[in-house]
């Protein structure tokens, strides 16, 4: 048993629920207890969808225990079939049919259905949301795809794509046009918009387009292998990312059509003035494992940030995460453990956090800004306007994302210059509605005998030094104490004085 | 004080139920947890569960979970599915390092899930031993929040009836008062009573442990909530005597429900009046305001938490809405019968749900205002159709008279939004 409040991801059906909802003529019969609906409103309230997910549920209860499911799962899914007339339908247990073992891959097998039946296989106890997805997609393309025909014209699909997917909507609208711009045209796009016909012909195309491993690289092999298809492996998130990602397409593809990157503005922004404050500011990125690596690269190489913790939630990526990190001279996190997340992100005090809503909210805690740069996300990153984070606008995107949570250069600055000012010292408040107003001043409390003792145990912080600590404004104040604190330690020092302080900062000037 | 309008002479009590079965599109009662552990300070509610479980309290407390909140789930793995005797040292386990974890907490919650139950995994038996284990600190309780036994709402039913056989027993003339009520309802629900001078009153569930909630032949018990079957007949069991009444939502639901805990403690006309005459007429005013939008409008419920009865009463009578169907995921006589004898005859009545069919009925009869839940609501939207989330009713302070306006406006909000937004349509293309 394992105590949890937070879970990063669903169970698995919740994953083959993002599949047949991002399709179109395919039908899910879960078998599944009264209740399981709930995630229903995942799809309804946090995406916004205007239709209910092409999902039917036997919604068994007590009463039916002792009696006759497998005749409740038959009966929902000849049901399903007469009311939506699908050109597909998958089948499958939640965690708890699973238990009563029903088989509803035989069961709809012998039912006779005109159209196909695929069984799903998704086991609940061990695995989760994202095998969920990849594995669904993959029984279905195994089912439907076969080798075709290349199409006369260069041609890829796109895979991965799914509902309540992190900006999924509009990277394949970005990619796409991407691709048009290369002269290759979009054969299937899948499955977000596709339908179980497109999905036969997939063999069409020269090659694929693979957008999120997480929820499409088991199709991706699988077409590799059956179809001859090519696939790529640069995920094209950040600038350099989507220049890789060109070079990889053209050699696929053959195409030498020119990149028009006029609306790239990314680069010149990270390298206005404005934006040298940026510079060594220490992210912790946690996410998913695929934007969690493309974006530790944009922090480093196209931000200027110094990566000070890396990691994520799916076990899946495990090894390709661990390769990246040692790059970066890190020990990964692979957790799917939020106290963890937490406890780590507390050690390394950066001064953002890229992660997911978990995160988010890791940071309100700790008082550390934050960007979400990955699922699970709540109904706010399900934006109405074009935001993807894939391609040069998305590299736009991402520069105003990440830059937004900080205090900008010149705003720095300014608190710097005026950090005794008695507007503008942090205990005054946030500088509008009224918040500037000087609070009533305390009665400064009797110098506490000296030496004070610190939280951090073993060095001991001497009442000067923590008076002078706490002139230097709040955002980077935990970063001074660590850093003071450590050079300390390593100095042999067990007092730390206002000399201690400076020296600290002078060693670890940049 | 001006009276209510006379009951109608058929009301809808024995009126024909469409009974159906099918695919249900509702919430299990695991999500119970979500406002009992705000109401019960120091209570602990652990599920002992799946991921799917841990999952849909995710969904469903939003960010509340991201306050430390007083529930988990014990998320059961490979292993524990293996052999059952491997899970109860597992949840001993879980079980003592939560309460290191928290000693703040009294009484723990072991509620079982469709998983845990299909397992037969007997959380009864782990309840009493842990209890004899954690004695006198805390106490271990357990109830069923599964899909397969509980709909919504009933999680707290079979909440409170857990805690029926454990009350303390009482000789005492006592009113009892059962379902959990947002503290700003109940302070005022006490308030009235006091000024009538019934007392003392105690309540389930209490705020704390330490309260001194007991029961007794000599108790009489009012329920607050519709959908508290399972502790009406644990409660019966006890000795206690219910006191039959509609449902205080509205005006004449929050006056009627008073008057029969008022005549079952002997109160006079006279001090019944001259409490509530004020309080009424403060009502009255406050409904007739919000409810402008509301009158003559068709309104359909979808099941989803038992209130659907009371509230199609209130709609129906102080707001002046034609139901066209009431649907609820249970309906029984000695609690919804009171409600039902006041509901104009008219509406189908169907207990239980076949979700396409009930679908089918809706969009053909196209009500002005269809109330369901939130995996439906944003579609029949995209549909033409206004709706109101049927969760909001159970978290919002909806009870007694002072939230008798605010009630009726839950209602109205949609359709003037609606309203409001056509009319920027329609201006913007005649522009």
């Amino acid at each position: 048993m394992k105590l949890t409040v937070w879970t990063y991801e669903g169970p698995p059906h919740v994953g083959a629920m993002r599949v047949a909802t991002a399709m179109k003529g395919l039908h899910y019969v879960l078998h599944a207890p009264q209740g399981d609906t709930y995630a229903d409103l995942l799809f309804t309230m946090i995406e916004r969808r205007d239709h209910r997910p092409p999902v039917t549920y036997t919604t068994f209860q007590a009463r039916d225990l002792g009696a006759d499911t497998a005749g409740l799962f038959r009966t929902a899914c000849q049901d399903a079939y007469d009311r939506f007339k699908p050109e597909a339908i998958i089948v499958g247990a939640s965690c708890t049919a699973e238990l009563i073992q029903d088989d509803p891959g035989g069961l709809a097998e012998t039912m006779g259905l005109p159209v196909p039946v695929i069984a799903l296989e998704l086991p609940s106890y061990q695995r989760k949301e994202g095998f969920g997805a990849d594995e669904t997609f993959y029984q279905i393309v195994r089912a439907l795809a076969g080798p075709m025909e290349r199409s006369e014209r260069v041609t890829c699909n796109i895979l991965g794509g799914t509902a309540l997917g992190f900006r999924h909507r509009d990277d394949i609208a970005e990619i796409t046009n991407l691709l048009y711009e290369l002269g290759i045209e979009v054969n299937v796009c899948a499955p977000l918009g596709a339908t179980p016909t497109d999905i036969t012909k997939m063999g069409r195309a020269h090659f694929n387009v693979l957008l999120y491993p997480e929820t499409g690289e088991a199709a991706a092999r699988h077409l590799e292998t059956t179809c001859g298809q090519p696939y790529t492996r640069v995920v094209p998130i950040g600038t350099g990312a989507t220049r890789a990602f060109i070079e990889e397409v053209r050699t696929l593809s053959g195409s030498t059509a020119p990149i028009d990157d006029q609306g790239l503005r990314q680069t010149w922004w990270t390298r206005s003035v404005d934006s040298i404050y940026l510079t060594g500011k220490r992210v912790f990125i946690f996410g998913d494992a695929t934007h969690a690596m493309a974006m530790a690269k944009v922090a480093r190489d196209e931000m200027g940030f110094e990566v000070a913790g890396l990691g994520c939630y799916n076990r899946e990526f495990a090894r390709p995460m661990r390769a990246l990190a040692k790059e970066f001279e890190l020990e990964p996190l692979i957790t799917d453990d939020y106290l963890e997340v937490e406890r780590a992100i507390e050690a390394a005090q950066p001064e953002m956090i890229m992660g997911t809503q978990m995160e988010r909210h890791i940071g309100k805690r700790l008082g550390i800004p934050c960007a979400v740069i990955s699922s699970p996300v709540h109904v706010q990153d399900f934006p109405a306007r074009y935001s993807p984070v894939m391609g040069f606008e998305g590299a736009n995107v991402l520069f105003d994302t990440l830059v937004h949570p900080l205090v900008m250069g010149l705003e720095e600055h300014l608190l710097h210059m005026f950090r005794e000012d008695f507007e503008f010292n942090d205990a005054a408040g946030p500088s509008h509605h009224g918040g500037h107003a000087p609070k009533p001043v305390e009665k400064a409390p009797a110098p506490a005998a000296e030496p004070e003792t610190a939280p951090a145990g073993e060095v001991v912080w001497l009442h000067d030094a923590e008076r002078e600590l706490k002139k230097i404004p709040f955002f980077v104040r935990g970063k001074a104490r660590r850093n003071t604190e450590t050079f300390a330690m390593g100095q042999g020092i067990t007092e730390i004085s206002v000399d201690t302080l400076y020296e600290a900062k002078a060693h670890y000037a940049r | 004080m001006t009276e209510h309008m006379p009951p109608p002479a058929q009301g809808c009590r024995n009126t024909p139920v469409l009974k159906e079965r099918g695919q249900r599109e509702v919430f299990c009662g695991l999500t119970g947890i979500i406002w009992l552990h705000r109401k019960m300070q120091d209570a602990f509610f652990l599920v002992v569960g799946s991921r799917t479980c841990a999952h849909l309290l995710q969904s469903a407390a939003g960010v509340m979970i991201f306050a430390e909140p007083r529930f988990a789930t014990a998320i059961l793995e490979e292993s524990d599915l293996a052999g059952l005797n491997d899970a109860h040292a597992e949840l001993d386990r879980t079980v003592s390092e939560l309460l290191a974890r928290r000693p703040d907490i009294r009484q723990l919650f072991l509620v079982g899930s469709c998983p845990s139950e299909v397992i037969k995994l007997d959380l009864g038996r782990a309840a009493e031993r842990l209890t004899v284990e954690h004695a006198p600190r805390v106490r271990v309780l357990n109830y069923s929040g599964s899909g397969i036994e509980t709909t919504f709402t009933e999680g707290e039913d079979a909440c409170l009836a857990s805690m029926v056989p454990v009350l303390p027993k009482t000789d005492a003339r006592e009113l009892l008062v059962v379902g959990a009520l947002p503290d700003v309802v109940e302070d005022q629900m006490l308030a009235l009573l006091d000024a009538m001078g019934i007392g003392p009153v105690r309540l389930l569930p209490a705020r704390s442990i330490d309260a001194n909630t007991a029961v007794g032949s000599n108790t009489k018990f009012a329920l607050v909530q519709p959908f508290l079957g399972e502790t009406h007949d644990a409660l019966t069991r006890r000795g206690a005597a219910h006191i039959a009444a509609p449902f205080p939502f509205g005006d004449e639901g929050t006056t009627a429900w008073l008057r029969a805990v008022a005549d079952a403690f002997d109160v006079s006309d006279a001090t019944f009046a001259a409490v509530t005459d004020a309080p009424r007429a403060r009502a009255r005013k406050a409904i007739a305001q919000a409810s402008d939008a509301l009158t003559g409008k068709s309104v359909f419920f979808f099941p989803d938490s038992q209130l659907e009865i009371p509230l199609a009463r209130f709609l129906a009578r102080e707001c002046g809405m034609l139901p066209v169907e009431v649907g609820s995921p249970y309906i029984r006589d000695a609690l919804h019968g009171p409600d039902l004898d006041l509901l104009p005859e008219g509406p189908t009545i169907s207990e239980g749900q076949d979700v396409d069919k009930q679908l089918d009925r809706c969009l053909a009869a196209r009500p002005d205002l269809t109330v369901c839940g939130l995996g439906l609501a944003n579609p029949l939207e995209a549909q033409g159709l206004s709706t109101k989330w049927a969760i909001e009713l159970v978290f919002t302070p909806v009870h007694f008279y002072e939230q008798a306006g605010d009630l009726a406006a839950l209602f109205a909000r949609s359709l003037k939004r609606r309203a409001v937004l056509d009319r920027g349509a329609s201006a913007v293309a005649a522009e």
